[in-house]
């Protein structure tokens, strides 16, 4: 079937929705999603959204901007955090006027709470700007903003799953989509597409992520020649529950719970003397795992406890409510009376598809745009995390730099003629169902994908070093060998997730073997990227992002690009 | 431990009628029961449907029948269960079946698009945020962690005897804007559900709060609902 759009937006998640809304009738725009729009995975965000209110104390978009550069280690490009921080406010006023229900102060202001790595007067101490509504603001973020989109007569493709991208001429052109409930192939002719496909935490083990994660977005767009930036940046978030990897938000710290050994010791204080359990989340896993070593993890395991019991049960029930009733639901804890059991969970995709800060996908050193490409959220790279994002960070960015690609769209459609559609676009999506239904192989996706997911949790998880990254190629390189041999068990065409997986497989695969590649690349570390081999950052060589262009034959290329620096100098980050 | 599970299937562009399969499974107490489908859908039957996607009762995808009781797969452990680790998993009640687990949840959504579900704001007179009280905030909170799962409006019985009744979660979503105090179209509002298939509809049956897996009043809720239009119609 075929479809025609000015504008196609792929995700439904706050940065798709955002841009979606700032479109609203300047544009013939529909938005596709492989799961119905409110079940998409910014719902789960919890602890919060930044911005420089100072409804709660003094607080300046400014050291909002320098707390950000300090803690992406100074990667971040600074133009594109300066625009973050500074648009934040209005983001959030914004967000409130179109119906958000954010928590209040006893004034009947937005309240704010502390978040890791946020400080008052470049670094002196925590200072309270995360934004929020008990600890389930990002769903109603995403309630309000699909809401708002139904209002606005915005028409969704739900349980659309992406496949590919069309192009002609040079400009990107449409989208190839697989009906989840029958099976067909949909082809959608555009002026522009717009990824807002969230991000790839699928690829590891223990993860905050939901299946839906599998980075199709970042994968479709390197395939189809748009360099990945920064990929070897993967945050691992301290307090995942134990062995399951659900998420217990940061704002359990910022509301003053700590972390603590099997001595009962709040080691973050020996790390992080100043801001203390309130270090940004590549340095307290670090120390983590640091402590790990030392035998100090909680019964000389894998992990350790965060305690909350002092804050009350007025705290923890309302302002903590969500995290509360995971720790009892599956870690069958309460909160009020015991610690909860954590350890590092992978969290978020610090890099992602190349953009400049109107969302346009670029190809380049020189930052050429991609005709009719955009991108926006964790899909992509601006980029405003560098090697480390700080909490209530992520929604920010979904939203400011959503609405920017959606400005940037409107006009772009306004100033090109929709180009041909290439003769059966839908071909080559068509032939690869075909050959994996068809095939007769012995692999199934589960056990790949298992096997992809320990070992780059193995390998390439918070520290790294040469050999683990070289037997995380060979598996990488073994498994998509395997993947060749795939078959399909499910012959039917009604949500056949058998043909999905597989499909994603496919995506997790390739994208694994660009973070690996990247961090192989990168012999230093910083922020998220620990080379145990390289231990210092090193500004000479590394101030630098990575790009990695798509191959089919020699695997990932790997060039740089500049790290645009304004206000502040590089420097030694402690807290 | 060994896990016995009766599933529910039927393909209705295949199948005449439904059937019940069985599968032993290996699982651990601490298991979800999301975690049991997907290891029979990952090692013994990759034909089995069903959604899911955040795994831990956040995104609303996977409101099924356990052991004839409307919950959420990803936030029901095995342990949760004195059934001697028998499960019958079953689709929701009262939407047609897509496939197996799956059903067709547009007229769910279709009821809530009726409710005007998003704020219609009065005049803010400042450039920053509305002026809200804490108290109006904490009011509307229980509403606040609805995540659409649907598990409500399939578990109630009127539901079930009126299709056109609104349904608990459309109308837990009218109460969440009509006591906003941002909202300025409260009246309208009012009057929108004040019907026998709106706020009359519900008859204080409770099933829909016995079964929300976000534990939200919604029953309280509506009550107060009802007590607003009351007023209303005392022009009080
Ligand atoms: C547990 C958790 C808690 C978090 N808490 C916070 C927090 O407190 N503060 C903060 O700032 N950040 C937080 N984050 C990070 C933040 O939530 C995410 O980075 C952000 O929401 C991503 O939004 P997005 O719009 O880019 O993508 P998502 O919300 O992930 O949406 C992706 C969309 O793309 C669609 N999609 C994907 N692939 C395809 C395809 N092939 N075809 C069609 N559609 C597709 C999906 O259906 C979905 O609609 C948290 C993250 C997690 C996991
Ligand atoms: S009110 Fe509860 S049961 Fe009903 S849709 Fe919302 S979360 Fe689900
Ligand atoms: S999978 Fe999201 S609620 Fe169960």
């Amino acid at each position: 079937m075929k479809h025609q759009y000015d504008v196609i937006i792929v995700g439904a998640g706050l940065a798709g929705l955002r841009a979606a809304v700032e479109i609203g009738k300047d544009a013939h725009v529909a938005v596709l999603t492989k799961v119905f729009a409110t079940r998409s995975h910014s719902g789960a965000a919890q602890g919060g959204i930044g911005a420089a209110l100072g409804n709660e104390e003094e607080d300046h978009c400014e050291w909002h901007m320098f707390d950000t550069v300090k803690g992406s280690d100074y990667l971040g490009d600074q133009d594109a955090i300066e625009i973050l921080a500074n648009d934040a406010p209005r983001a959030i006023y914004e967000l409130e006027n179109l119906g958000v229900p954010f928590n209040r102060t006893s004034e009947g202001k937005i309240a704010q709470r502390a978040f890791g790595g946020h400080t008052r007067n470049y670094g002196e101490a925590p200072v309270k700007r995360a934004c929020y509504a008990a600890t389930r603001t990002g769903r109603v973020i995403l309630d309000t903003l699909w809401e708002q989109s139904l209002q606005r007569g915005i028409e969704f493709f739900d349980e659309f799953q992406m496949l590919s991208l069309i192009g002609q001429d040079g400009q990107c052109c449409g989208v190839v989509a697989y009906e989840l409930s029958t099976g067909k192939l949909h082809t959608f002719h555009c002026k522009a597409v717009m990824l807002a496909t969230g991000g790839a935490g699928k690829i590891y083990k223990t993860t905050s992520n939901a299946f839906a994660s599998t980075g199709d977005g970042m994968a479709i767009a390197y395939r189809a020649g748009a360099p990945l930036e920064d990929m070897e940046f993967v945050q691992f978030h301290p307090t995942g529950i134990y062995k399951l990897g659900i998420l217990i938000s940061e704002a359990a710290r910022g509301e003053g719970g700590i972390l603590l050994n099997n001595e009962g010791e709040r080691f973050m204080e020996r790390y992080a003397p100043v801001i203390k359990d309130l270090a940004p989340r590549d340095m307290i896993s670090r120390c983590m795992l640091e402590e790990m070593r030392a035998g100090r993890g909680i019964d000389g395991k894998d992990y350790f406890h965060l305690s909350l019991t002092h804050l009350g049960e007025d705290v923890i029930e309302k302002k903590l409510a969500e995290i509360t009733s995971f720790a009892r639901t599956y870690a069958g804890v309460d909160p009020v009376k015991e610690p909860i059991p954590v350890q590092p969970t992978c969290h978020y995709m610090m890099g992602g598809i190349a953009t400049d800060a109107d969302g346009r996908v670029i190809v380049d050193e020189q930052n050429t745009p991609f005709a009719g490409l955009y991108a926006a959220g964790e899909c992509a790279c601006v980029s405003v995390h560098g090697a480390n994002r700080l909490g209530c960070n992520a929604l920010l960015d979904t939203l400011v730099f959503g609405r920017r690609a959606g400005m940037a769209l409107k006009a772009f459609n306004q100033s090109v003629a929709r180009p041909k559609l290439p003769a059966k676009p839908e071909k080559n999506d068509a032939d690869t169902i075909q050959a994996l239904m068809n095939s007769t192989g012995k692999e199934t996706s589960g056990p790949i994908r298992a096997e992809l997911q320990e070992s780059m949790m193995e390998n390439v998880s918070v520290f790294r070093q040469k050999d683990s990254l070289n037997t995380a190629l060979a598996k990488i390189a073994q498994l998509k060998k395997r993947y060749q041999n795939l078959s399909i068990q499910d012959k039917g065409n009604c949500f056949n997730r058998d043909l999905l997986d597989a499909i994603e497989l496919g995506h997790l695969l390739d994208l694994a073997e660009v973070i690996t590649r990247g961090a192989l690349h990168r012999e230093e570390s910083r922020g998220a990227h620990s080379r145990e081999d390289f231990p210092e950052r090193d500004d000479k060589t590394f101030l630098a992002h990575t790009l990695a262009r798509y191959d089919a034959v020699k695997g990932p290329q790997i060039f740089t690009k500049p790290v645009t620096l304004t206000k502040f100098e590089p420097k030694e980050r402690t807290y | 431990m060994q896990c016995h599970f009766t599933v529910y299937r039927f393909n209705p562009q295949a199948d005449k009628k439904p059937r019940y399969h069985e599968y032993r499974i290996d699982a651990e107490p601490t298991d979800k029961i999301l975690d049991c489908l997907n290891k029979i859908r990952w090692e013994q039957d990759a034909t089995l449907a069903f959604r899911s996607s955040c795994a831990h009762g956040i995104c609303g995808s996977d409101a099924l029948m356990i052991n004839g009781r409307v919950e959420l797969a990803c936030q029901k452990l095995v342990r949760d269960f004195k059934t001697g680790n028998n499960f019958v998993i079953e689709p929701l009640p009262l939407f047609e079946v897509v496939k197996d687990l799956i059903v067709d949840l547009e007229p769910f959504f279709e009821k809530y698009r009726q409710v005007q579900p998003y704020l219609k704001p009065g005049k803010n007179d400042s450039d920053k945020e509305f002026i809200q009280q804490a108290e109006n905030q904490e009011f509307i909170e229980p509403a606040l962690r609805c995540i659409l799962c649907a598990s409500c409006t399939a578990g109630c019985p009127i539901n079930r005897a009126n299709p056109d009744y609104l349904g608990p979660a459309a109308l837990l979503r009218a109460f969440r804007y009509i006591f906003d105090s941002r909202d300025s179209i409260t009246e309208e509002r009012l009057e929108r559900i004040d019907t026998e298939d709106g706020i009359w509809g519900c008859k204080t049956m409770w099933w829909c709060t016995e079964v929300c897996p976000k534990e939200i009043p919604i029953t309280k809720c509506l009550g107060q609902i009802k007590r607003a239009v009351k007023q209303k119609d005392k022009g009080g």
